[in-house]
């Protein structure tokens, strides 16, 4: 196990290499540099403030700079807010998200999961249809549609929460979680359905009922760990979604997290912040893979054999 | 008593393509301790009429007519009542060995959650007991076994697992559904010699299901013959390979190569393919493919008596002997 | 081979063509038994031809006021007759508009990762070895990266024109095609009736038009269809966060978020160009679906 974590991190370097090196160049062919505001700068202010940030050194001088600067995790200083840098942002917004974030993962999992099964075990029977025909409605729209929605409803028409604005209380988190969640339910509850229904049909199921065990423990003993397994490989591209949702969501119920610095980078051409975010947001996806495979071998004894064979 | 009555049993399934018939009203007694063949082509409804016993069938599957094991009716009972039937008065063991067992769960648990499920034994118990038949089934290092998972053994030692699942709680009836099929050749004839071995020492009937008329030869005392999930001979296994009464059954009786009989060059194979289970035909289902078919097969034969404890569904008096043409 | 021995020859034959044909048949078949699809299928096809027809049925147009009416909600008497947003523009115009923009980045981007998708993963597919270990290696990466958000860096840095939306999503969506026409062309390659017909003599490219190309064609259709509403999905994403379409041009995200900000006052405004987008996102789904169920009879039931 050891052993296959280890290689499996090795794997996860050059994939890091790649996003970094590919985030550098994409800042440099940016058109105009990050201080062409509306008025030209003397050139002696704009030459300090190249040699400030180094925009005067060779490209591969450059390079290096930045790819030590971001092994230390050092994002350097926003083009757009002077006397901050990436990093503070980050450290700002990142309480914010990843409660979000996280509350919306633990959500979809405790209701998509439970779901899923329950409408395997009804296949094409009614409450299967009703349940999926739902899943797919969460599904296509979209989350920016579904929290304006949202906010009508529970906010302005009923009045029970707030549309708006950020602290760490129930109410102000519920309508934004819920929309971050909605879609990612209704993805698990799907990936549950279809990976419990083949597992019922497998023969080692048909086994157990032979073994005269009762379909409650059949369900749990034997079918439940290999139906999750695909809803555990979802986990990385949820966490991928989940960041994206978040920059709407915190849009659009105003909340300062880093989705909302993201899209306000974005739109001030703060370069830093914008790629700071991006290779953040990758680093945490790798991370989050990383994870995922891990609890995937640990459960799926195969790959652990595979491991052993291949460590032996 | 007959430890298994099963009388008039029927199975169907319904698909997009109309209703399969798969068993059509198929009748036999299993006495205890004895080891009865069940034979036939694939499709001839074997399989189906194990998991109709077992109350196994697909989900699109119904079972009608009676199956009384002790005189209790398996057909149409609760699954509550049918899982306190399974794995411990009837147990049944399956073609692939490997896919049968969980992938996910060591051996050691797959065993003792049948001890722990029909005998309320402890886990420790439990384990010591299922040691103990691993190492009646001749499974070397035991221990070392209960800790591995299926895919880390080969497929015989899987099959030898399976068994050992099977006899754990000492079953009356044990059904096997090709049991060696999906082996090696070498194994297989370990996996039925341990057949043969347990089925001698123990008190188990089984319910031997193959087309391999070789292991039925070995294993068995009777033997029922099917084809469109109809009998067509029963018989003990020393008569029906001495005088066998259905031409389905010499059909299947030339079609294996014998060393013992001068070399012709050509397998007599039965000609044709088993009938469409959609339309079942109403006459003998296998006059279709019999080189004596005459006008009375049109109607269906009765499965009747012709000598001491056998039994033929066939309109023709005796078969006539016709060498096999070459 | 006598005459007869021929004519059972040929017939082979004959019935293996039938056979190749009916799978797509058979399909079709399947999915018109489909009600959810063909529903579907049909709020398409209408979604098509209202968003071409549509405006040009329309007295009003996409950008110009009716001076008369600002947040008018839908009326008959006015003729507006999904409302008016608060520059007085007329909404059902918009919508439609919108829906043009909308579904032609969905075809168009689709067909760009299309082409890339299926290039990189045939050739992929096609050399396996190593070629294939470092290019899936490649796409591995890739896949790690938040991809979302290359696609906001890229218009960001590139501007935002109608055609870097296109090229972006387009650029960074080919990555699921390429993988499964590569796993497809890898397991086709080998599978046992490539190598029965390589036996038989088939010429490569017999094997490639028989075999491979009806093989790669259903999941292709599936993927497109799942596709386009992915697509569409991540231009409203963009236009509603005002990364996407630029005015005057418009698109049905673009319209969700001016909705979004007008939702205490006029929520016609938000609810038609969303109802829009989601009926079509839902349909799309749905298509997809049916269609993957219809062509890969595998999971019937």
């Amino acid at each position: 196990m050891l052993n296959y974590s280890l290689k499996r991190l090795a794997s996860a370097i050059p994939t890091l290499f790649l996003l970094i090196t590919f985030a550098f160049f994409l800042i440099r062919i940016a058109p105009g540099g990050p201080f062409d505001g509306e008025r030209a700068l003397p050139p002696d202010i704009e030459a300090n403030l190249a040699a400030k940030y180094h925009l005067d050194e060779p490209l591969p001088m450059q390079y290096l700079r930045y790819l030590w600067q971001i092994v230390r995790l050092d994002f350097g200083p926003s083009f757009h807010y002077l006397d901050w840098t990436v990093n503070d942002l980050i450290a700002q917004g990142a309480p914010v998200s990843f409660t979000l974030g996280g509350l919306a993962l633990l959500l979809a999992l405790a209701i998509g999961i439970p779901i899923g099964a329950w409408a395997a075990l009804r296949q094409n029977r009614p409450g299967d249809y009703a349940v999926m025909s739902i899943a797919m409605v969460g599904i296509s729209i979209p989350n920016f549609v579904v929290a304006p929605l949202l906010i009508l409803l529970f906010a302005i028409s009923l009045g029970w929460l707030p549309a708006g604005g950020w602290e760490f209380s129930p109410s102000r988190m519920v309508l934004p979680v819920i929309t971050l969640a909605l879609p990612m339910i209704a993805y698990i509850a799907r990936i549950t359905r279809g990976s419990m229904i083949e597992v019922l049909r497998s023969s080692f199921i048909r086994t157990a009922r032979a073994k005269g065990l009762p379909e409650k423990e059949i369900l749990f003993n034997h079918a439940l760990k290999p139906a999750l397994l695909p809803v555990i490989s979802y986990l990385g591209p949820a966490a991928a979604g989940i960041l994206t949702g978040s920059v709407v969501v915190e849009r659009i119920f105003t909340i300062p997290g880093i989705g909302s610095y993201f899209v306000q980078g974005a739109l001030n051409r703060d370069y830093t912040l914008v790629m700071g975010v991006v290779i953040l947001y990758g680093i945490l996806i790798i991370l989050f893979n990383y994870l995922v495979d891990l609890i995937y071998a640990w459960l799926d004894p195969r790959i652990r054999y595979d491991d052993q064979e291949a460590g032996a | 008593m007959a430890l298994l009555e099963v009388r008039d049993l029927s199975v169907s399934f319904s698909t997009p393509d109309g209703v399969v018939h798969a068993v059509n009203g198929l009748s036999f007694d299993l006495e205890p301790g004895e080891t009865l063949g069940l034979v036939g082509e694939s499709g001839s409804g074997k399989t189906q009429t194990a998991l109709a016993l077992m109350g196994l069938l697909a989900d699109n599957g119904r079972a009608s007519g009676s199956v009384k094991f002790r005189d209790q009716e398996l057909l149409g009972m609760s699954s509550r009542e049918l899982t306190r039937v399974r794995g411990s008065k009837i147990s049944m063991i399956f073609q692939d060995p490997i896919s049968s067992l969980n992938p996910y769960l060591s051996i050691g648990d797959q065993l003792i959650e049948v001890l722990t499920h029909h005998r309320s034994l402890k886990r420790k118990a439990a384990r010591e007991r299922a040691v103990e038949m691993l190492e009646r089934v001749r499974i070397g290092d035991p221990l070392a076994r209960m800790r591995q998972f299926p895919h880390e053994l080969s497929g015989g030692m899987c099959q030898r697992i399976m068994i050992a699942m099977g006899l754990l709680c000492q079953p009356d009836l044990l059904i096997a559904d090709e049991p060696t099929t999906a082996l090696d050749v070498t194994v297989q004839s370990q996996i039925n010699a341990l057949m043969g071995e347990l089925s001698e020492k123990s008190s188990t009937a089984i319910l031997l299901i193959t087309h391999d008329l070789g292991v039925v030869a070995g294993l068995c005392d009777r033997v029922m013959v099917m084809y469109a999930g109809q009998e067509m001979e029963m018989a003990p296994v020393v008569t029906l390979f001495a005088e066998p009464a259905h031409p389905y059954t010499e059909g299947l009786l030339n079609s294996v190569p014998r060393l013992d009989r001068a070399r012709s060059g050509i397998l007599n194979a039965i000609p044709g393919n088993p009938p469409n289970l959609l339309q079942v035909p109403a006459g003998c289902p296998f006059s279709a493919r019999c080189r004596h078919a005459w006008e009375a097969c049109r109607e269906r034969p009765a499965f009747a008596e012709v000598g001491p404890d056998h039994y033929k569904r066939c309109h023709l008096e005796r078969l006539p002997e016709a060498p096999p043409e070459t | 081979m006598n005459e007869s021995e021929r004519d059972a020859f040929d017939q082979a034959l004959d019935t293996r063509v039938i056979q190749g044909r009916s799978l797509w048949v058979d399909a079709w078949h399947r999915l018109l038994k489909n009600r959810a699809a063909l529903a579907s299928l049909l709020v398409l096809v209408v979604m098509v031809a209202l968003v071409i027809i549509g405006p040009m049925m329309s007295d009003w147009d996409h950008e110009i006021p009716d001076w008369d009416n600002y947040s008018t909600p839908p009326s008959l008497e006015t003729g507006h007759l999904f409302g008016t947003d608060a520059l007085g523009r007329d909404l059902f115009v918009r919508t439609l508009i919108g829906g043009r923009i909308s579904l032609l980045v969905g075809i168009v981007a689709t067909l760009v990762s299309l082409l890339i998708g299926i290039s990189y993963g045939a050739i992929a597919g096609y050399f396996g070895g190593r070629v294939d270990n470092l290019m899936m290696r490649f796409v591995d990466g890739i896949y790690a990266m938040p991809f979302m958000f290359f696609v906001i860096v890229l218009m960001v840095i590139f501007g935002r024109n109608i055609f870097l939306i296109f090229v972006a999503i387009g650029a960074v969506n080919w990555l699921d095609m390429a993988r499964i026409v590569r796993g497809q062309t890898l397991s086709l390659k080998n599978k046992p009736f490539v190598e029965a017909a390589r036996a038989c003599g088939a010429t490569e490219m017999q094997i490639i038009r028989r075999h491979i190309v009806p093989n790669l064609l259903g999941v292709v259709i599936v993927y497109v269809t799942l596709t386009i509403p992915q697509v569409i999905l991540i231009e409203s994403f963009l236009s509603f966060l005002g990364l996407g379409v630029q005015e005057p041009l418009t698109s049905w995200g673009a319209l969700v978020n001016e909705g979004a900000q007008e939702l205490e006052t006029a929520p016609w405004s938000l609810l038609f160009p969303a109802g829009f987008l989601a009926a079509t996102l839902f349909a799309f789904n749905f298509l997809g679906d049916g269609l993957r169920d219809a062509l890969d009879p595998k999971d019937r039931v």
